[in-house]
C-alpha cells in the first residue's frame, strides 16, 4: 500500500510539480528561440528575471486573482464541472505508465508502475475517451453560440481521432503480442540486426558489409515507423493543441468551448492541455521509444557489469534511477517535438482536419495493420 | 473491495435515476446515463470482465453518449418542447414492454442465487475473448461487422441526398 502511494506521489510529484510549471516557460522560450525574438523576460523580482522563470509564477498569481464570472443563463453546475472534469483524464492516464523496470531488492520485487494491468492499452484510451466530455459540457453550459460551436467541433474531432488512434497502434500490439505497458518497455529492452528481416534474399549480397554488423534497438519507432507517425498525429489531434486546435479557433469562433471562463476555471482547462503535453510524452516513449529502456544495454548487462564491482544491491539501485532517468529524457525529447511542431504549423482549418483523418490517416492505419499481419506471417513461416 | 462494489453501484442506480427523472432537461439525463455507464464499466471490471470493462467505458461512456450528447445539444431543446401529450397507445405499449422487462429481470435474479461460478483460466481477458471471437464466433463476427457496414451506408446515402 506504501509503496503505491510512494510511486503514485513520484509520478504525480515529477509530472505535475516539476513539468507543468515549466512547459509554459518552454512554450515561451522556445517559440522565442524559433522566431529569433528575445522571449519571455519581463517578470522580474527586484530586477532578477532568471531567463523567465519566475512568468509561470506570475502566470498563476494573475489568473488566482482574477474575477470568476459564470455568464447569465449559464447551467452553473456543469459550468463549474467543466474544467474539472477536463483535468481528470490526463492525471489518471499516468497509472499505468511504467517509468521504469522490475527490479529485485533481496526477495522483494519492486515494479515501477503505479497499475500494473493486463489492459494497460484499453484503460488509456478508456480515460481517453473521456476526455471529450470537459469541451463538450464546457460549449453547452455557456450558453453561447460560439462555445457550442467550439465543443461541436471539439466532440467530433475527438472522437474521430480517437478511432484512428486505436487503430495505428493495432500493428504495434501485433509486434509486441501484449497490450500491457509494462510488458511492451521490456520487449524493446533488446536489439535486433537492422539485415535480420532480408538476410534470405539474394538482395543482402548487393548491399555493402558493413551494414551486417549493425545492431537497432528493438525499439516501436523501428519496427512500425509509420505507426509512429499517425499515431502521434492523432494524439497531438486529441490534445486540441495548434496545428489541431479548430475548437478554439479563434478568428472565427472566437475562443470556441472556453470563451466564457475567466480567472483559474480557464486556467484548469489550460493547465489540462499543457499536462497532456508531457503525458503524451510518456505514453509515446513507453510505445516507440523503448521507455525506460537505454539502447544497446540491456537491463542484465548494465546490473551485471556493475555488480562485481559495487555489490548486486547497489548495481540494482543504479541502474533503476539510469532507467528513470532514460525514461524522463524521452519525455522531454518528444515535449520537444510537439512544441517544435506547435510552432511550426498553422492551424488546419476544420474540414481539413476531418480529411486528413478519415481520408488519410484512417486507410493508411488500416494498410499498415495488414503489411504487419503479412510480416508476421512471413517470419513466422521462416521459424 | 466491496465498498468500491457499493460506490459503483450508488453512482450507476443515481445515474439511471437521474436519467429518467431529468425529462425536462435532455443534457441532464444524457450526463447522468454517462455517471451510469462509467460506474458499470467500474462494476465490470471487479467482476474481472476486464475487456469488458474498457470497452463499456470507450464505447458507451466516450463514444456513443457523446454522439447522444451531440444531436441533443444540436437539437436545442427547450424546456416547452415536452409539453405531455394524451397518448395512450404509446403508454399503454411501453407499460408493456416495461413489465416484460421487469418479469425478465426477476427471474434472472431468481434464478443466480447459489455457490458464485467458478472462474476459467484467463477469463474476461482480452486474449480469450478474442480467441472465442475469431474462432468459435467468427461468422457471427463478420455478420456484425456487414450488418454495421449497411447502417454505414444507408446513413451516407440519406445524408447524400439531402444534399444533392
Amino acid at each position: 500500500m506504501i509503496e503505491i502511494v510512494l510511486k503514485m506521489l513520484f509520478i504525480v510529484l515529477v509530472i505535475m510539480g516539476a513539468f507543468l510549471p515549466l512547459i509554459t516557460w518552454v512554450e515561451r522560450k522556445q517559440s522565442a528561440v524559433m522566431q529569433d525574438r528575445i522571449g519571455a523576460n519581463r517578470a522580474d523580482i527586484m530586477g532578477v528575471t532568471i531567463l523567465g522563470l519566475l512568468h509561470p509564477a506570475a502566470d498563476v498569481l494573475k489568473l488566482l486573482s482574477k474575477e470568476d464570472v459564470v455568464p447569465r443563463g449559464a447551467n452553473r453546475v456543469l459550468h463549474l464541472l467543466a474544467p474539472v472534469i477536463a483535468m481528470v483524464p490526463a492525471i489518471i492516464v499516468m497509472a499505468v505508465i511504467p517509468y521504469g523496470s522490475t527490479y529485485r531488492f533481496g526477495d522483494h520485487d519492486l515494479n515501477l508502475v503505479v497499475a500494473d494491468i493486463d489492459w494497460g492499452m484499453l484503460y488509456v484510451f478508456a480515460v481517453g475517451s473521456l476526455a471529450t466530455y470537459g469541451a463538450v459540457i464546457a460549449g453547452w453550459a455557456s450558453n453561447n453560440n460560439w462555445s457550442l460551436l467550439g465543443s461541436m467541433r471539439a466532440s467530433s474531432q475527438m472522437i474521430s481521432y480517437e478511432v484512428t488512434m486505436g487503430l495505428s497502434v493495432v500493428g504495434l500490439f501485433m509486434a509486441y503480442g501484449t497490450l500491457k505497458l509494462p510488458e511492451m518497455a521490456a520487449f524493446q529492452d533488446q536489439t535486433f540486426r537492422l539485415l535480420g528481416f532480408v538476410e534470405h534474399f539474394a538482395l543482402v549480397e548487393t548491399l555493402p558489409a558493413w551494414l551486417a554488423w549493425i545492431q537497432l534497438p528493438m525499439w516501436g519507432i523501428f519496427l512500425q515507423p509509420l505507426g509512429f507517425i499517425l499515431f502521434l498525429t492523432c494524439i497531438m489531434a486529441e490534445n486540441k493543441r495548434p496545428p489541431f486546435d479548430a475548437p478554439e479557433g479563434e478568428s472565427e469562433i472566437i475562443a470556441g468551448y472556453h470563451m466564457e471562463y475567466s480567472g483559474m476555471r480557464f486556467g484548469l482547462f489550460y493547465t489540462a492541455e499543457f499536462l497532456e503535453v508531457p503525458v503524451i510524452g510518456m505514453l509515446v516513449a513507453t510505445l516507440f521509444l523503448g521507455g525506460w529502456a537505454i539502447p544497446w544495454l540491456p537491463q542484465a548487462a548494465i546490473i551485471g557489469g556493475v555488480t562485481p564491482v559495487f555489490g548486486e544491491g547497489f548495481a540494482t539501485a543504479f541502474c533503476m534511477i539510469l532507467h528513470v532517468v532514460s525514461f524522463l529524457v524521452k519525455t522531454i525529447v518528444l515535449i520537444w517535438l510537439q512544441m517544435a511542431l506547435r510552432w511550426t504549423l498553422p492551424r488546419f482549418r476544420y474540414d481539413q482536419v476531418m480529411d486528413l483523418c478519415w481520408k488519410m490517416i484512417l486507410p493508411l492505419s488500416i494498410a499498415n495493420i495488414f503489411a504487419t499481419g503479412a510480416v508476421i506471417l512471413f517470419l513466422q513461416g521462416r521459424a | 473491495m466491496e465498498i468500491l462494489f457499493y460506490v459503483f453501484a450508488a453512482i450507476s442506480v443515481a445515474g439511471a435515476l437521474g436519467m429518467v427523472l431529468s425529462v425536462r432537461n435532455t443534457v441532464a439525463g444524457a450526463l447522468s446515463l454517462v455517471g451510469t455507464m462509467v460506474a458499470l464499466g467500474g462494476i465490470y471490471v471487479m467482476l474481472e470482465a476486464y475487456l469488458i470493462g474498457a470497452l463499456q467505458v470507450l464505447i458507451y461512456a466516450g463514444a456513443i453518449l457523446v454522439l447522444f450528447l451531440f444531436v441533443v445539444m444540436l437539437l436545442n431543446l427547450r424546456r416547452d418542447s415536452f409539453t405531455p401529450e394524451r397518448q395512450p397507445v404509446g403508454k399503454a405499449i411501453s407499460v408493456l414492454i416495461g413489465l416484460a422487462v421487469l418479469v425478465q429481470l426477476v427471474t434472472v435474479f431468481l434464478g443466480s442465487f447459489g455457490p458464485p461460478a467458478e472462474l476459467s483460466e484467463g477469463f474476461g481477458t482480452y486474449r480469450s475473448v478474442g480467441i472465442e471471437l475469431f474462432t468459435d464466433y467468427v461468422l457471427l463476427f463478420e455478420v456484425t461487422s456487414l450488418l454495421l457496414l449497411s447502417a454505414m451506408v444507408g446513413a451516407v446515402i440519406l445524408a447524400k441526398r439531402k444534399i444533392d
